[in-house]
């Protein structure tokens, strides 16, 4: 079974490259979700608070 | 239908045994969002939350309009994974990622679901449940009733589909406000009843592509003539529909003038698209590019109106 299993082909530069760009973007996109959530949360608390 | 434009398309990437893999860049997964629909969507929802003249906090409804807009890509993004066969066969739609072979299909579905999900508990966070409920209605409608429905087997498919294009406006609205008023509705008409002489009016000279994808549109399965009288009788209707805000009450005598001259417009070059001989398409052209000017010109108008403080 195991000597079946073919290596995959290692990532051509432009294949590199284009993954460096998508872990980027989507480091990004989780990086904006987590300061959206947290601002809409405290704007939420503040709307709420007791004056 | 789908097994026989299924072969059309090219091997899909990321296959280890094939040793090929993706080479899509972050832009193609914003290409997976149609971001040109999802403009269309920013804008409607945005003339409804300001319309809507809620107490909204200003920050909670640009989270909101975002919120909004991630759904109507998210849906974009399963449109493109159910369609992908039909795309791969349009020369309109052949570029897109997954039918030109940069995404895979499975890739396409886990994205557009997974951002369904995130715009709706985002919406329903910085909004509210009913707002929430809507936009998950809006994406369920347009992929589940839209696309793998009525798409491939009636004409009227972009008639009753036209819905979930429709409800942004009132998506924004009940963000903003907490309600789904009349008057909300009343843009959802407007929009609905734009959707299929707009829509038509492309199929009319891309009749061929269709017909290869094997979709059903209105002019494959009516002809010509057909599609022709059936678009100035939705022209007639929507001028009408057009000029109801002011009706109402919800819009003031700017936007009666200018939704009357629009719909004037709009009456008139349908008509041309009627009158053109069958293979005579620069009418239907001229009245699609018209129609994009008439739903902007609308909502851009209603939203000066708000803006510039016409209504209270």
């Amino acid at each position: 079974m195991a000597e079946d299993f073919e290596p995959p082909r290692p990532l051509t530069p432009q294949e590199e490259n284009q993954r460096k760009r998508r872990n980027l973007a989507i480091a990004l996109s989780l990086g904006a979700f987590v300061v959206i959530v947290f601002v809409v949360t405290m704007l939420k608390l503040m709307a709420n608070a007791p004056q | 239908m789908r097994a026989m434009s299924d072969a059309v398309m090219k091997p899909e990437p990321y296959s280890l045994a094939g040793q090929t893999y993706a080479l899509a860049g972050p832009e193609d997964y914003v290409a997976l969002l149609k971001p040109r629909v999802m403009s269309l969507v920013i804008f409607t929802a945005f003339v409804g939350m300001v319309a809507a003249q809620g107490d909204i906090n200003p920050l909670l409804g640009v989270v909101a309009l975002l919120a909004i807009a991630v759904g109507a890509g998210a849906s974009g993004a399963l449109n493109m994974w159910w369609d992908a066969d039909i795309d791969a066969v349009m020369k309109r739609t052949e570029a897109r990622p997954v039918p030109a072979g940069r995404i895979p299909r499975a890739e396409a579905a886990a994205f557009g679901g997974f951002l369904s999900a995130l715009s709706v508990a985002l919406l329903a966070l910085a909004a509210n449940y009913l707002a929430a409920g809507l936009l998950a209605f809006t994406i369920f409608f347009y992929v589940v009733i839209y696309s793998m429905w009525l798409k491939r087997t009636t004409p009227q498919n972009i008639v009753i589909g036209g819905a979930a294009g429709a409800l942004p406006p009132v998506v924004g609205w009940a963000a903003a406000s907490g309600t789904a008023p009349l008057e909300a509705w009343v843009l959802f008409a407007v929009i609905f009843l734009w959707t299929p002489p707009h829509f038509w009016a492309l199929a009319l000279y891309k009749r061929g592509d269709y017909e290869r994808a094997g979709v059903p549109m209105m002019p494959v399965v009516k002809g010509e003539a057909s599609t022709r009288r059936q678009i100035f009788a939705y022209a007639l209707v929507l001028a009408a529909t057009g000029v109801s805000p002011f009706l109402i009450g919800m819009a003031g005598f700017l936007y009666l003038g200018v939704s009357a001259v629009l719909g004037a417009g709009f009456i008139w070059l349908s008509w041309s698209v009627l009158k053109a001989g069958e293979g005579d398409y620069t009418s239907a052209k001229r009245l699609f590019g018209f129609s994009i000017l008439y739903l902007f010109g609308l909502f851009a108008t209603l939203l000066i109106e708000y803006l510039a403080g016409f209504h209270g």
